[in-house]
């Protein structure tokens, strides 16, 4: 239902039904309920927005071929382009400095300006815009497929683990303890050295196949504590098999947890992958990636430091998306998570109680 | 007339809540003298724990109270933390409901009781020591030497709740609140420590504050009674008066609503169909071991037969084994020994298709309806769930026998969207059922369904399930430990002990004229609505035992 504040019956109605959003007649299934709750969500959908936002806007700048499909960028560099450097503009008798300009002119700037180079260019006159736009993609990319990789694997295991317990669980968490022992940057360095010619996306693939260890530790205590529940029971005496009643019945009720440490699984990737650039062992060049970026132009952080705003920008506002995605998430999927009446609504209730005492 | 202990003015607790106050107890007055019990009755919500927490100023940082708390003439309300602390335990004493959650599990009985000495009393460790263990056995814990090194997991819930009550009396303090003290406990444990507060008030002359739901217990102890609803008292009288001469409607209802052991009329039930919907020969159910914990018979040697249209009560104190006989008859726990037929089908052995088979003509209600529900699925679904699953029905038909089953358990179909959290516990319970009843099942097993309800609630549960019953005609295990509840219900009653039937009869002759002594104990123990009655079974069951 809809809350509107324009007349006072509907006030009473928040007054008796608080935070019922049920349509009181329809019946509505568990993913219709959860989607309605998510899109109450009003930073997650921000959120979401600015995320979706950056991923087209990252992923339309250069050309890309998809099967049949021809697409054609609208940037007019690419990472391998060496154009002059511009040095006329800038300040402090530095060169490459960005032409990006966004402070209009009544606020003492020189206008909304994109330029040649909105990013500046690197001390070989590579236009950083296409290299911090490349690297973007690849971060992204990176942080897509470690979080399904290593969500999946981790949720599965986790699962099984928790829910038949016994000697499955044994041997499956055995094989998780194996795994956590091993560094991740070892791993990471391994397989960089081994595979990082075959492209960034098999080196996330590779990584997520190591990130799930805590992931499924979790999953599988929620599983253990969740599957004692009598709901479980109920279930079974309903004749739930198992899969339905990991799936249908505990799935939903750990998937606070599972959402959570997969938002934070996904922004760790992207530092992982920076740890591991900077290393040497993660994106080679000439391909880059934001950590690379960052640790390749460490030494010119005092004097031309917009090589680090835009690389940092786009971190940390890829991973801040992404948690409150996960934020907004996890809320829609509990159902015990109250909306907070607004100061508005409070008011109303506020006068009506007044009057009604 | 001596001062009283403790005297009570206008205290009214308000809550901070999204913004809003929520009053949570209001304008409260009472007084109470040493040596008297004054009873605090309600339902759940009624405010009744919050002024009791209120009293020793141990309510959340979200609350305001206001009003007067005088202890022996001193004001206690907005004192200094230093004062509070100086007062808790040494003049008021609280006794709480759980006392495995109450006690610290990693200290043994006899550290905390000394810990409460030694922060009131300049006191050396070794006299410390010796008051406790007097104190130990001041509360009838056996063997108080040895008992003092105890952990709380090593000791039973009765003797765990005697040591609270030996930590609460160890600085001999005027005034004990006892938040619903005997609720965790069975009830021939609940009388023995009923028993031993009343001889301790009497010998210490120390005044209780008794908080609690059993109208039976209020008969046994209280001098005085305060009824409250929704934070506001609603009647204050003698215990007489409030059980006698009840002049308020809601205590009136309170008391109506609460069963009482004998007072339902003869019922008899003709058995037309010979065939048993649930035969039960010579089962033993064993939990086996795990680890170093060896294997457990948590029921040996049951014989049970349920026919259509009757009701078994099935009573027994905790760990007697009622629930696993309830879990065994649907096929939730394999057995070990004997055979159980379902609707004549053998279910002891079966496999996971056999027992799919029989899932369409048994149902099961739990104990917990907040447990029960998932809390993920609205309501509709999980009532809907058994048809969905045995291919019933699907969509719109499926929608539509839900609302035939939100109609008969008498729920507004509009619930059906909602989740288990926006339901009450008695609403909670009634889906419960319709769940249970979702595919008209031959065989129900009620496992204490009413054990998380209040009275009131419990009294429309009870009317429910009767008329469902007599509707529907199906057999059922009704599993409860109070005695009262199947009585209002039950046909036939068994009695079961340590995991071994004590003996099985028509309901009179079990209520009347049981056989067995533990069945006779039993049903003495059960505390009785009504205190000059009460009196008399206390005495006669005193006079038993010496």
């Amino acid at each position: 239902m809809k809350f509107s504040l324009r007349n006072k019956s509907k006030g009473a109605e928040i007054l008796q039904q608080g935070d019922i959003l049920n349509k009181e007649t329809e019946g509505l299934s568990q993913s219709q309920i959860v989607i309605q709750r998510f899109f109450r969500h009003k930073a997650a959908m921000i959120a979401l927005a600015v995320l979706l936002i950056i991923i087209i806007f990252v992923f339309s700048v250069f050309d890309m071929q998809f099967l049949f499909f021809h697409y054609h960028g609208w940037w007019k560099y690419t990472i391998s382009d060496m154009p002059d450097l511009a040095f006329k503009e800038c300040p402090n008798n530095t060169v490459g400095c960005p032409t990006l300009n966004l402070r209009p002119h009544f606020l003492g700037g020189s206008g909304l300006r994109f330029g040649d180079h909105p990013f500046g260019q690197d001390d070989v006159g590579h236009d950083y815009f296409a290299l911090v736009i490349r690297g973007a993609q690849r971060s992204l990319l990176v942080t897509v497929i470690i979080g399904l990789v290593g969500g999946t694997i981790g949720t599965v295991i986790g699962a099984i683990s928790g829910f038949y317990r016994g000697w499955i669980d044994a041997v499956l968490m055995r094989f998780t303890d194996f795994i956590i022992t091993i560094p991740t940057i070892i791993i990471g360095a391994v397989i960089g050295a081994h595979f990082g010619n075959l492209g960034v996306s098999f080196l996330a693939l590779y990584l997520g196949l190591f990130a799930w260890t805590g992931l499924s530790r979790l999953v599988r205590g929620e599983f253990l504590t969740l599957r004692e529940r009598e709901f479980v029971d109920a279930a079974r005496v309903a004749g739930a098999t198992n899969r339905r009643i990991i799936f249908k019945h505990i799935l939903p009720n750990a998937v606070g947890v599972i959402i959570v440490s997969v938002t934070l699984l996904m922004s760790g990737a992207i530092l992982l992958e920076t740890a591991l650039s900077y290393l040497g062992f993660g994106v080679v060049a000439p391909d880059v990636s934001l950590g690379l970026l960052i640790s390749r132009y460490q030494d010119a952080f005092s004097t031309r430091p917009w090589l680090f705003w835009y690389p940092g920008f786009f971190i940390v506002t890829i991973a801040l998306c992404i948690n409150f995605v996960g934020d907004g998430l996890r809320d829609a999927f509990d159902p015990r998570q109250r909306r907070k009446i607004s100061r508005k609504e409070r008011n109303v209730t506020l006068k009506l109680r007044a009057r009604n005492d | 007339m001596s001062d009283p202990v403790l005297k009570v003015k206008d205290f009214t607790v308000e809550f901070w809540v999204d913004g809003v106050w929520y009053p949570a107890a209001r304008n409260m007055n009472f007084e109470l003298e040493a040596g008297k019990v004054l009873a605090i009755v309600g339902e759940s919500g009624s405010g009744k724990s919050t002024t009791a927490l209120g009293l020793m100023s141990l309510l959340a940082s979200n609350a305001k109270m206001s009003g007067s708390i005088e202890v022996k003439g001193k004001e206690m309300l907005g004192a200094a933390a230093k004062t509070l602390q100086k007062y808790r335990g040494r003049e008021v004493a609280y006794i709480f409901q759980e006392p495995m959650t109450a006690l610290n599990p990693v200290y043994t009985i006899g550290f905390q009781i000394v810990e409460t000495l030694r922060n009131h009393f300049e006191m050396g460790p070794k006299e410390a020591h010796e008051r406790a263990v007097e104190l130990i056995r001041m509360v009838d814990i056996p063997d108080p030497e040895k008992s003092i090194n105890k952990y709380p997991h090593q000791l039973s819930g009765g003797q765990r709740q005697r040591a609270m009550i030996a930590q609460a009396l160890a600085c001999d303090p005027g005034l004990l609140i006892a938040d619903e003290p005997t609720t965790a406990l069975d009830v021939t444990v609940q009388a023995e420590i009923l028993d031993l507060m009343r001889g301790l008030k009497d010998k210490l002359k120390s005044a209780i504050l008794l908080i609690t739901h059993d109208m039976g217990v209020v008969a046994d102890m209280a001098d005085e009674i305060l009824v409250m609803k929704d934070g506001l008292t609603v009647e204050h009288g003698s215990a007489d008066q409030i059980f006698n001469r009840p002049q308020h409607p809601y205590t009136q209802e309170l008391l109506g609503a609460v069963p009482k052991l004998g007072s339902s009329t003869k019922r008899v039930l003709e058995i037309l169909d010979k065939q048993p919907v649930l035969k039960l020969e010579n089962v033993t159910i064993e939990y086996p071991k795990r680890g170093r914990i060896p294997a457990f018979v948590a029921v040996k040697n049951f014989n049970l037969e349920i026919y259509r249209g009757e009701i078994v009560g099935l009573v027994g104190e905790s760990g007697s084994g009622k629930t696993t006989v309830g879990r065994a008859a649907i096929g939730l726990l394999p057995i070990k020994e004997g055979k159980i037929e379902v609707v004549g089908k053998d279910i002891s052995h079966a496999t996971n298709k056999e027992l799919f088979a029989i899932r369409r003509h048994t149902g099961i209600v739990f104990q917990d309806p907040a447990s029960s529900l998932n809390p993920r699925l609205p309501i509709g679904e999980s009532i809907g769930e058994p048809i969905f699953l045995a291919g019933l029905a699907k969509g719109a038909e499926l929608a539509h026998k839900v609302e035939d089953l939100l109609d008969q358990v008498e729920l507004p179909r509009s619930y059906r969207n909602r989740y288990p959290h926006e339901l009450s516990g008695g609403q909670r319970q009634r889906v419960g059922i319709a769940r249970a009843l979702a595919l008209t099942p031959d065989l129900l097993i009620a496992d204490e369904p009413t054990s998380a309800l209040d009275v009131s609630v419990q009294a429309r549960f009870l009317d429910l399930l009767q008329e469902l019953q007599g509707k529907l005609n199906f057999a059922c295990l009704f599993i409860s430990h109070d005695l009262a509840v199947v009585d209002i219900l039950a046909h036939r009653i068994a009695v079961m002990q340590n995991g071994e039937l004590v003996e099985v009869g028509d309901r009179d002759q079990i209520l009347q004229n049981a056989s067995n002594a533990y069945t006779r104990r039993l049903i003495s123990a059960v505390p009785v609505p009504d205190p000059a009655e009460q009196r008399i079974r206390r005495e006669a069951r005193l006079a038993a035992k010496n």
